[in-house]
């Protein structure tokens, strides 16, 4: 059982009480919810005749089904403007702070919560979202919750939960120059699978986590969840403390130095026991890019797909799955592969350091004919910000399509699709069947700078080629 | 949809059933139910739509789509079964379809989590049992009749030690899967809870 690592920290602060069934109640400090998985919560608090408990600990955002093109109101989709009508409707009852759209700090939720330096070292953060685990790139404990648990947090702020055992991710050197965050999640998801981290919190540390700006511990995190576990975390740093300073809601004079105090005093102690670690040499790793339908299903950029004989058992049934839904042949090389659409944003890679990476290389370069190319900024913060900096001239300029903040095409919810069986490069989260929108559409996963690779040359490219 | 939804409620002590094989690993909740079903404020219609971009392609030959399997129960599963999204419009559209309890190699926490809160058991066997009731399954049909209390599956021809996580045994017989009010109970510790976490004295600008 782990001992004195930050989680078990963090998670003995918020315990409230032993439940009888062996389970532990956890306060939980930030909640923050979206159109999706909340109305349900909220016609449940009705039901049961429940009030939220503590209103200022939820905060809101729509992100979900926003359309990216015309965000007027009414929505033309009368069914995502009920949904964003039932938020509107149930933050108003409920006295709890909502970022609406046009509100200047609307957007994914997992960006929007740090960049208002909502999101803290040490608290516990929920949200109906399993890429919650985002939040963990700050030193706090963060996972997704389901709708009867939002249900739970609005009444109680608690939630019954089992303690998760806790594995140290140690990536030792540094990332080589046009690999990124986005590459070495891939890669550590490929080397332990994408049910590894089930009953697991995912400690990332070494060398190259240390290396990192917070926007791409936030890739890192964000993705826990596609190696199975549910929470993912990074000890607070200097980095941290300054990312989160000035923000909005961010503590101020005499209340910052408390809070500095604190946080420093927050991190896995030298001679923490964890029950597993993991090493991984961050400076093996290159471009990489999934083939198939789980985000474990990934190989660098100049690597053949595996042949079901390279594969381990376990791994076998999933694969002949993978090659058939994607029309690939074991042993093809993923380089080359034509690609229809290229998709830029997401709470993976739609912050404005993954804008900015994504258009250096998209400078002075046109996109692809054969392409449709998108991006959608994760926040009205990173667009507005990307405009200051002229990011978005770039983007149009080489062809790409400059979008409304939003979830978009990660998930597909709005209007923005895959058709048929296109192929497309996403700098999203998830290459699960049908997940762009198109039930036999087909998504490989790769870092913003891929995507813009492979929108210039209209197929599966190496970044590398570009940045010199 | 077979008839009338009516959720569980209070104790759950035994599930009585037919199985329903699904064969696969990694079976993720966005194949469960599609992103677009998610475009509700609740979750009433969900079982019609569960598995549907699977049951397209496969034109009425997938498992929730065959004849035989119309009044199945009891969901077996392979492993990582519920990855991906923590959307519980999944376990919500598998229970609307009718299943009561799912059995399987593996399941991803959250997708485990979201069937403990809404009264799904589910419970894991080794691979080899697993493989052993889908092949039953797909030759005859197969009634099991699940115990919680001693964690047991039988049939006419099977017997069954299950496993499942101690504390979701005990929620389920206790009833108190339906945490809510067992939570409500320790307001006190929750109120002071509040008052002694040191990052809520120092956010006096959070909101």
């Amino acid at each position: 059982m782990s001992q004195n690592t930050l989680f078990d920290k963090v998670w003995d602060l918020h315990k409230v009480s032993s439940l009888p069934g062996g389970s532990d109640q956890i306060f939980i400090g930030l909640h923050l919810i979206h159109e999706v998985t909340s109305p349900q919560a909220f016609g449940a608090l009705k039901d049961k005749n429940l009030k939220v408990k503590f209103p200022d600990r939820t905060v809101a955002t729509v992100d979900h089904i926003v359309p990216t093109e015309n965000q007027s109101r009414p929505f033309k989709d009368n069914l995502a403007e009920q949904m964003i009508e039932t938020l509107e409707k149930n933050c108003l009852e409920h006295k709890i702070r909502f970022f609406n759209i046009g509100s200047g700090n609307q957007g994914i939720v997992h960006v929007v919560a740090p960049e208002l330096g909502l999101t803290q070292p040490g608290m516990t953060i929920a949200c109906g979202d399993s890429h919650t685990s985002t939040h963990g790139a700050f030193g706090s404990i963060a996972f997704g919750i389901g709708t009867s648990q939002v249900r739970d947090v609005l009444a109680t702020q608690t939630i019954a939960m089992n303690k998760l055992k806790v594995r140290q991710i140690w990536c030792e050197n540094k990332l080589s120059k046009g690999v990124y965050a986005k590459d070495l999640v891939l890669h550590i998801i490929n080397a332990l699978g994408v049910k590894a981290g089930v009953g697991f919190a995912y400690e990332f540390a070494g060398p190259a986590i240390d290396e990192l700006s917070m926007e791409e511990r936030m890739t890192i995190c964000n993705m826990s969840i596609e190696g199975g576990a549910r929470c993912g975390y990074i000890n607070p740093d200097e980095k941290t403390f300054s990312y989160i300073k000035n923000k909005l809601c961010s503590p101020k004079n005499e209340n910052w130095d408390k809070a500095l105090t604190w946080w420093k005093s927050l991190k896995s102690d030298e001679n923490s026991i964890y029950d597993d670690v993991i090493k991984i040499d961050a400076s093996k790793v290159e471009p990489t890019v999934t083939w198939g339908i789980t985000p474990g299903q990934s190989i660098s950029i100049n690597q053949q797909i595996p042949l079901l004989d390279d594969l381990s058992p376990n791994d076998k049934l999933v694969a002949k799955e993978a090659y058939e839904y994607m029309s690939f042949k074991p042993g093809q090389l993923i380089k080359d592969t034509p690609v229809d659409v290229c998709f830029i944003g997401s709470c993976t890679n739609g912050r404005i350091s993954d804008l900015r990476i994504a258009a250096k290389v998209l400078k002075d370069k046109k996109v692809s004919k054969n392409v449709k190319a998108f991006v959608v900024p994760g926040s009205e913060k990173v667009a507005n910000e990307a405009k200051q900096e002229g990011i978005d001239q770039i983007f149009k300029d080489s062809g790409f399509q400059w979008r409304e903040p939003g979830c978009s095409m990660c998930l597909a919810m709005n209007s923005d699709k895959l058709i048929g069986n296109q192929v497309s490069a996403s700098s999203s989260n998830r290459n699960f069947k049908g997940r762009q929108g198109s039930p036999s559409g087909r998504t490989l996963l790769m870092s913003p700078a891929m995507v813009a690779a492979a929108a210039i040359n209209g197929k599966v490219s190496d970044v590398r080629e570009f940045i010199n | 949809m077979k008839t009338i939804f009516i959720p569980p409620i209070g104790k759950i002590s035994n599930v009585n059933g037919q199985c329903i094989s699904l064969i696969g690993n990694d079976i993720d909740t966005d194949r469960i139910i599609p992103a677009r079903f998610l475009k509700c404020v609740n979750f009433d219609s969900l079982g019609e739509s569960v598995f549907e971009d699977d049951r397209r392609t496969l034109k009425g030959k997938h498992p929730f789509d065959l004849e035989e399997n119309k009044n199945a129960s009891i969901l077996v599963v392979n492993s990582n079964f519920g990855c991906g999204s923590s959307r519980e419009h999944a376990p919500q559209a598998l229970m609307r379809w009718g299943i009561k309890a799912i059995i399987g190699e593996s399941f991803a926490d959250i997708f485990y989590s979201n069937c403990i809160a809404i009264g799904i058991p589910c419970f894991t066997l080794p691979k080899k049992s697993i493989e052993e009731i889908q092949n039953y399954c797909d030759n005859q049909s197969l009634l099991l009749k699940i115990d919680l209390k001693n964690s047991l599956a039988k049939s006419k021809d099977l017997n069954l030690n299950l496993e499942i996580k101690e504390s979701s045994r005990k929620m389920f017989l206790s009833g108190e899967w339906d945490a809510t009010s067992t939570l409500l109970d320790n307001k006190n510790l929750i109120d002071n809870k509040f008052n002694q976490l040191p990052y809520i004295k120092f956010n006096t600008n959070f909101l």
